[in-house]
């Protein structure tokens, strides 16, 4: 349980829909998130999760319903304009650089605050060496947290998946966001790994407030660590609420066992 | 023993940050340095200096371009020359033309007329990538020979589409000797390598290969794809526009749009694979690797087989390089350069084996 | 009027019969996409190799018949050699990749063809006359080339039967599991190196027949290879991995080739035709990024 407080809503999906072709991945969808909350996604395979979240941060637009973030309604954002307004996001596959170091993949998730231009850049001169010195500063604070010094050079494409995982929360972060979208950050982890995981979401949660709206498998994490929970089953909304409430709904239930309805 | 970094602590962000962090990097950067300026004017010969280096040092530089957009980018181009003549057909008709204008100014305004051009080959890269993207390169490369070819203007209305490059002048100094022109290029070099090596491990440089990487992700992030792809097109291009400007003025004196033709795209595009993707010194090791090859083939059948036909000679150099690619696409796609780290990497243990 | 009329239709009849000639290159190209996902940039220079080797075994007296089993074979043994030296080794790297080993593969094997057989320009007589179709020009004025003719049957007959093979049957399954996904497609048991060495044999066939083609045309020399980057602005009109829009392609490149050099060429300045079927085919792009058959390129995240 964490210890912020929810806030006011800040993102709502609105009847939201999407279908590829003849498959819909998403029907009527509606829900809120609160700020400062930690909501978990759920449901089986397929159910649209990664769907879901990537019509928050725009990589998908929906067929049907709306989207409201931070007050705006919209039909549909675009994946840079997310950035911009503080949604960060790690993805089911892990969608790191490979041919960069740790370092530099965390790095390239402070883009969005760096002003100098390609001139000064290429001089290397003033602003630009301060700012990129500053903008270490604040990529090392992450990598502390993280616990990921000892890989900070090392080129991504070489570290096992569950350090990656970790790297790509670390660029996450980096942008400072207001949201953190995150698809299974726990995946191929072992039990400490999780743990560890788990600490680090939670610490990013309390300390810094930031929502975070996660899609996860192990039904633990989910119970120790979030808020609400949202289930989701073919596309559709089948239950909404606390860990305790969803744990004994019978439709959700149903919907893991595979019971046809 | 001597390539030792104990004792070498970073103790700033800055000092890690820096392009050589290890004191004997800087030594040698150092030695290099003394040694273009001085050293090679007193121990090469006119005839190396004007017919080895000076290529050397241009095709390094169109290299860092075409490095910059294929190994650091991701977009394959097939177009460089095109790049490379727009800049030499420029500063031609800038020098021709508007004679007051300092001739580095020259070479600057047509690196720039150049990388105008690469935004405008390289706007339709949203939409078109990969293949698709490099055959886009490749019609460029057709249309820009055809347009120098076609049109007698660019060379001042002479009819054999060929045109001498006029003299060059430097603060009152007429750049004459051929050590006049392995300076003038040298200069430019060298601070363009710099400037190269300064993008490349900053944000721009960052983003550059985040969009090689993975685009998607890259654009999720909040990097612009246009801006860096178009970037990476126009300083690729200005890069590509001054070498090819050098070439004319400082190296062939004359302005030909047979130099600029498809084969030397492809030529530039193997140093760029051969000296090692994402890697400046590659492009150096790429250059000087293309422009040794022919002369150690020649030494070589000379040695075995006296006077051997040059067609047989240029066919044979075609397989190298073509085999070569191969070979190295295959057991090391970061070449030359990547071969050099990990001897580094070695030399900081010996005489320890690890 | 019908001078004029007479005339156009020509351009165009011309244009077309080129354009199977594309086609056929076209084709090449295709059927390796398919199956390995690998633009072979080396196609022109295959091209050159076969025609290089036909013409000068048949110099050498043999029969003619005989000179073409041996250049086949050639191609063929070439095939399998790359198959093991070049693609094996290349086979879990980026696409990126693979396209710029065949763009080394090119330089070898031009540089291999001339040191081979030599640079000079040979002449090729396959025993079809370069005159005008008689009986056509007599009744309608219209001046087609009865070799033009020719080669858009041969071409033509060979791309139905390249279709028909790969499309059909065990070989065309195992041929488009192999194009979607090369390690999936070994994990089901299907012999990939096999069928790339099939699959390039067949490109390699292409070649010979398009290298004798257009050998007999504008004599069997260097300029050939060029002419096979002509190909690529089929492959883009109709897209990289589709035999019919390699056809199709061919066709509307072919055509508006000629007709733009005959029309728009004069006005510009003329020599148009390095760069203008590139163009067209940019202009294909932009509206349409995939060709016109070409698969939609699905990314997911």
């Amino acid at each position: 349980m964490t210890e912020q407080q929810a806030g006011s809503v800040v993102l709502s999906f609105d009847n939201v829909s999407i279908s590829f072709g003849a498959v819909t991945a998403l029907s009527g969808v509606s829900f809120e998130i609160q700020e400062h909350e930690i909501v978990a996604i759920i449901g089986p395979n397929g159910a649209g999760k990664t769907t879901a979240l990537n019509v928050i941060n725009g990589v998908y637009e929906p067929t049907g319903g709306t989207i409201s973030y931070k007050g705006e309604v919209r039909k549909r954002m675009r994946p840079h304009q997310a950035a911009v307004q503080g949604i960060a996001r790690t993805f089911q596959n892990v969608a790191l650089f490979k041919g960069m170091s740790t370092l530099d993949n965390i790095m390239t998730g402070r883009n969005l605050k760096m002003k100098s231009n390609l001139l000064m850049q290429g001089l290397y001169w003033g602003p630009a060496q301060r700012e990129e010195i500053e903008h270490r500063q604040v990529v090392e604070q992450i990598i502390d947290f993280l616990e990921i010094e000892s890989v900070r050079k090392t080129t991504v494409g070489r570290l096992p998946f569950g350090l990656q995982k970790r790297v790509e929360l670390g660029r996450a972060l980096a942008a400072e966001p207001e949201i953190l979208l995150l698809d299974e950050p726990m995946a191929g982890m072992n039990l400490e790994e999780k743990q560890d995981m788990c600490r680090f979401i939670l610490d990013v949660n309390d300390d810094l407030g930031t929502t975070i709206v996660l899609i996860e498998h192990d039904m633990s994490v989910v119970m120790d660590i979030s808020d609400r929970v949202i289930v989701l089953d073919y596309g559709r909304k089948i239950s909404e609420g606390s860990p305790d409430v969803v744990r004994g709904d019978q439709k959700v239930i149903d919907a893991y066992l595979g019971v046809t309805h | 023993m001597l390539y030792r970094e104990t004792g070498q602590f970073k103790t700033s962000y800055k000092g890690d940050m820096a392009i050589f962090t290890i004191r004997q990097d800087r030594w040698a950067l150092i030695a290099v340095l003394v040694f273009v300026v001085i050293g090679v004017p007193l121990i090469a010969s006119q005839h190396v200096i004007a017919g080895y280096l000076v290529p050397f040092l241009i095709w390094s530089l169109a290299a860092i371009g075409l490095n910059i957009l294929t190994g650091y980018t991701g977009q394959l181009s097939l177009g460089h020359g095109a790049f490379m003549a727009v800049g030499a057909y420029s500063a031609y008709n800038l020098a021709a033309r508007v004679p007051e204008l300092p001739i580095i100014l020259v070479f600057l305004l047509a690196g720039l007329i150049a990388a105008v051009f690469g935004i405008l080959v390289g706007s339709p890269s949203l939409r078109i990538k990969g293949f698709y993207l490099a055959v886009a390169t490749l019609a460029a490369q057709f249309f820009v020979e055809w347009v120098f070819a076609t049109y007698p203007w660019f060379v001042g209305g002479a009819a054999s589409m060929v045109i001498d490059t006029p003299p060059m002048d430097i603060f009152g100094y007429r750049i004459s000797s051929h050590l006049d022109n392995y300076y003038l290029v040298a200069g430019f070099v060298v601070v363009g390598a710099l400037f190269a090596k300064n993008l490349v491990r900053s944000e721009i440089g960052r983003a550059w290969m985040a969009i090689r990487d993975m685009d998607v992700a890259a654009e999720v992030i909040g990097i612009r794809p246009l801006y860096t792809k178009l970037s990476a097109f126009a300083v690729s291009s200005f890069y590509g526009g001054v070498a090819g400007a050098l070439y004319a003025f400082c190296y062939v004196k004359s302005v030909d749009f047979t130099a600029f033709d498809l084969f030397v795209s492809l030529k530039v595009l193997f140093m760029v694979i051969i000296g090692g993707m994402g890697s400046i010194l590659g492009c150096f090791l790429g250059a000087a690797f293309i422009v040794i090859l022919p002369i150690v083939l020649n030494e070589i059948a000379h040695l075995f087989a006296g006077q051997v036909p040059s067609a047989l000679l240029t066919n044979l150099e075609h397989m190298i390089f073509g085999g070569l690619i191969i070979f190295f696409l295959i057991v090391e796609p970061h070449g030359l350069a990547r071969l050099w780290t990990t001897m580094k990497e070695k030399l900081r243990l010996w005489p320890f084996p690890h | 009027m019908l001078m004029e009329l007479a005339f156009a239709i020509e351009v165009l009849i011309a244009g077309l019969l080129s354009g199977v000639m594309y086609s056929l290159v076209a084709l090449g190209f295709v059927l390796i996409f398919k199956a390995s996902g690998v633009f072979n940039f080396a196609q022109g220079a295959m091209v050159l190799f076969a025609a290089l080797t036909f013409v000068r075994i048949l110099e050498m007296g043999v029969n003619f018949w005989l000179a073409v089993a041996i250049a086949l074979a050639v191609m063929i043994l070439l095939a399998i050699i790359i198959e093991r030296v070049m693609l094996r080794p290349l086979v879990a790297q980026p696409v990126i990749i693979l396209f710029m080993a065949t763009i080394g593969l090119n330089y070898f094997l031009e540089g291999l063809a001339q040191g081979i057989w030599d640079s000079q320009v040979h002449g090729l007589d396959i025993g079809i006359p370069d005159v005008p179709w008689m009986s056509v020009l007599e009744s309608t004025n219209i001046l087609i080339s009865l070799f033009d003719v020719w080669s858009a049957v041969i071409c033509g007959i060979l791309v139905l039967l390249l279709a028909f093979f790969f499309q059909k049957g065990r070989i065309g399954r195992a041929l488009r599991a192999v194009a979607d996904d090369n390690q999936a497609a070994m994990s089901v048991g299907i012999p990939l190196q096999l069928i790339w060495a099939i699959v390039w044999a067949a490109a390699g066939l292409v070649a010979l027949v398009a290298g004798t083609l257009w050998g007999q045309r504008l004599g069997v020399q260097f300029s050939i290879s060029l002419v096979a980057l002509k190909a690529l602005p089929v492959l883009i009109l109709g897209g990289f991995n589709s035999i019919a829009g390699a056809i199709i392609g061919g066709l509307i490149i072919g055509a508006t080739e000629k007709l733009a050099e005959v029309y728009l060429g004069p006005i510009i300045g003329g020599g148009i035709e390095s760069w203008s079927a590139y163009f067209i085919a940019m202009l294909f792009l932009i509206f349409r990024p995939q060709g016109l058959f070409g698969e939609e390129i699905i990314e997911r995240v």
